[in-house]
């Protein structure tokens, strides 16, 4: 953690816990307990105390999506609600850069919260949390008529983010005469609206359908870029973390496993749990040819001085191709051309790769900054697609 | 009878005579406090019935048939509302459904003033709803005779002690439908509120009331109904209104007067429902 100075949002040791004993000191016992190494079953048998969050450590750079994975029940919207102190940590720091200095969420007073949730930190609900007897519009300016904003500087405010989200048509009709993507967007203009500079955005595409799912994960991103804003997004689709993540964390049973990039997560998991997350994962989009082509430097040398890439050979400076003893061009996949061998750029996705293999019906050729680092057959590609990641291999 | 069941009746608990004590305390001490409440309530709901009755009736039912439209915009409920009132000014009840009305507009007044606050209360407080919930299933059940007695001492002959009997009869249904209609708001609409940063206030006013407004809405509706069917019984206590003439109908075996009168009971039952419904469950 210590290497993120930039932190916007910052969780240091929190533990959450819910008492469901009702009886004084259980939340005390229980802490002792945890300490004490006992895990969450236990504690929850012997104690009544549900423990959501424990010992969790997150620092979330200013400008990026930080993802929050787990299945249901490990902790992840805990974590996040949090952040806005929906959820109030019973040990621990929430920090939130404020100028110079930083503001522990956890422990401010009332007023100060109030004030952070109404400027600086901004949320989208799983169940889009719109009031519906209330016009989209209305829904929009809820957080500035919350701040007693004059109605006329609103207006403005909310005609602006719904033009953003693309809903300037739909101003005056009611929530539920809406999709639920749409629904969605509203949501998304309402958080928008405050000009908070964190959001919290607690599984808010998980109740949409596919299609509507991943072009509001595309309206996000295309969003990010232009506000960069500060979020912790919350989600338990491992496609979804990885598309939309610039950090990963996964948690399991209240414990954060493993933070990392996207690469970090599906390269190097800490452990089977995590490894487990990346073989549900959808690799077409999201394994890279970096990932799983085999190294130029790796490839043995054959008799006649060329390298061995199975079905190609390739000469070692890499301008040389031979395919069943006869010499082949290379080609750009941009400019590829019948009979030449593609040659496609390390970012180049799984599903894509396969695609030109297909095409051109040789192996594909990596290149990066204008050398050839790599090659991708059929068993580089099979093995791929399989699930067997191949651990440890840096990426460029 | 055998000893025992002997004994068990020679020792009766005064719980009739205790109740008979206390109303009797309650009298010596606050007689001053009763004849005001019951002077300053008579004089309000007398005032009302006057100020309906100083209107010409044709001019009202005019008025009605506007804020009938105004408020609905539906022609079957403008048609319902004017031929009622004018089949009522047609039997020659137009005197007594205004007294009526104001009686009931007043207690209905009373109830929701009251009742909506107490509910959003015990809404919130899960001790004072606890505490409530059998008062009220006990206002709900009692007899409405048994408390029309001590009323009777308390407040004297005539509307007042109708009134009070009325509020008592009716109130559990706004404060019970206030409570459901808050408690029932749903943990992510109070979540919003409070991400946004509302305060308590903020989300009372801009969250829980909006949301339970329908619920609202219908312990209004059922106040008024629950008001209607107590006016027979406010008129044996002397209150005026369309009580009275089923009463007498009923001293004097008078069919045709009891059918008339209650058919009016009946058709301004129904026009009050109608018009205090909210628009999405009429349609």
């Amino acid at each position: 953690m210590s290497k993120m100075t930039n932190a916007a949002l910052e969780f240091r040791n929190i533990d959450i816990l819910f008492d469901r004993s009702g009886r004084r000191g259980a939340i005390e016992a229980a802490l002792a307990r945890l300490d004490a190494g006992e895990t969450r079953e236990e504690i929850s048998r012997a104690l009544k105390v549900t423990v959501g969050v424990a010992g969790a450590n997150l620092a979330v750079a200013r400008g990026e999506i930080s993802v929050l994975m787990g299945l249901s029940g490990s902790g992840k919207s805990t974590l996040l609600r949090a952040a806005n102190r929906l959820n109030q940590p019973v040990r621990g720091e929430v920090r939130i850069g404020n100028g110079s200095a930083w503001l522990d969420i956890a422990r401010c007073d009332d007023d100060t919260l109030r004030a952070l949730r109404k400027t600086r930190i901004a949320m989208v609900f799983q169940q889009f949390g719109l009031l519906p007897w209330r016009s989209v519009r209305d829904n929009v300016g809820f957080g500035l008529e919350l701040r007693d904003m004059a109605p006329s500087i609103r207006k403005e405010i909310v005609e602006e983010k719904l033009e953003l989200v693309g809903l300037s048509n739909w101003a005056d009709a009611r929530v539920h005469e809406l999709s639920g993507g749409m629904q969605q967007r509203v949501g998304l203009a309402r958080a928008f609206a405050t000009d908070a500079d964190i959001l919290l955005m607690d599984e808010p595409f998980s109740a949409l359908d596919p299609l509507i799912r991943r072009k509001l994960q595309d309206e996000l991103m295309d969003l990010q870029k232009r506000l960069k804003k500060t979020i912790l997004f919350v989600s338990h689709d491992i496609d979804e973390a990885l598309k939309i993540g610039s950090h990963i964390t996964i948690m399991r049973e209240g414990r954060i496993i493993q933070t990392g990039t996207p690469d970090d997560i599906a390269l190097r998991p800490v452990n089977d749990y995590v490894a487990e997350f990346i073989r549900h994962m959808n690799p077409l989009p999201t394994l890279l040819a970096s990932t799983f082509m085999r190294h130029t430097q790796d490839l043995p040398l054959r008799p006649d001085g060329m390298l061995d890439g199975g079905t190609l050979a390739l000469s070692p400076e890499g301008r040389v191709v031979h395919i069943a003893g006869q010499e082949r061009v290379l080609r750009a996949f941009q400019e590829w051309e019948q009979g030449a061998v593609c040659v496609v750029p390390a970012k180049m996705s799984l599903g894509e790769v396969i695609a030109l293999r297909q095409r051109s019906g040789f192996p594909v050729l990596v290149e990066d900054e204008g050398a050839l680092v790599g090659v991708c057959d059929d068993a580089d590609i099979l093995q791929a697609l399989s699930g067997e990641r191949r651990y440890g291999v840096p990426v460029l | 009878m055998t000893a025992p069941e002997q004994w068990i009746t020679d020792h009766k608990i005064p719980v009739g005579t205790a109740m008979a004590a206390m109303i009797d305390m309650v009298r010596h001490y606050g007689l001053g406090f009763f004849d005001a409440i019951s002077d300053g309530i008579g004089a309000c709901v007398d005032g009302l019935t006057i100020s309906l009755l100083s209107v010409p009736p044709l001019l009202l039912v005019a008025a009605a048939v506007v804020g009938a439209w105004y408020l609905h915009r539906s022609w079957a409920l403008v048609a319902l509302i004017g031929l009622g009132l004018l089949f009522i000014i047609n039997q020659g009840y137009w005197n007594e459904t205004m007294a009526t009305l104001s009686l009931i507009l007043f207690s209905t007044l009373c109830c929701m003033a009251i009742g909506v606050p107490l509910g959003v209360a015990s809404a919130h407080r899960a001790r004072l709803a606890q505490v409530l919930h059998p008062v009220l299933d006990l206002m709900q059940t009692l007899p409405t005779f048994v408390y029309l007695i001590p009323t009777l001492i308390l407040f004297g002959l005539g509307t007042v002690p109708g009134i009070i009997s009325t509020i008592i009869f009716a109130i559990p249904a706004p404060i019970r439908m206030t409570q459901m209609g808050i408690a029932r708001v749903p943990r992510a609409l109070i979540e919003a509120g409070e991400a946004f940063g509302a305060t308590e206030r903020q989300i009372l006013w801009k969250v829980e009331l909006p949301a339970a407004l329908p619920m609202i809405q219908a312990g209004l509706t059922q106040c008024i109904m629950l008001s209607l069917s107590m006016v027979v019984i406010a008129a044996l206590v002397g209150a005026g209104g369309l009580g009275v003439p089923v009463v007498r109908a009923l001293n004097t075996v008078q069919v045709d007067v009891g059918f008339e009168s209650g058919f009016v009971i009946v058709l301004l039952a129904v026009m009050l429902d109608r018009l205090c419904r909210s628009k999405e469950s009429a349609s």
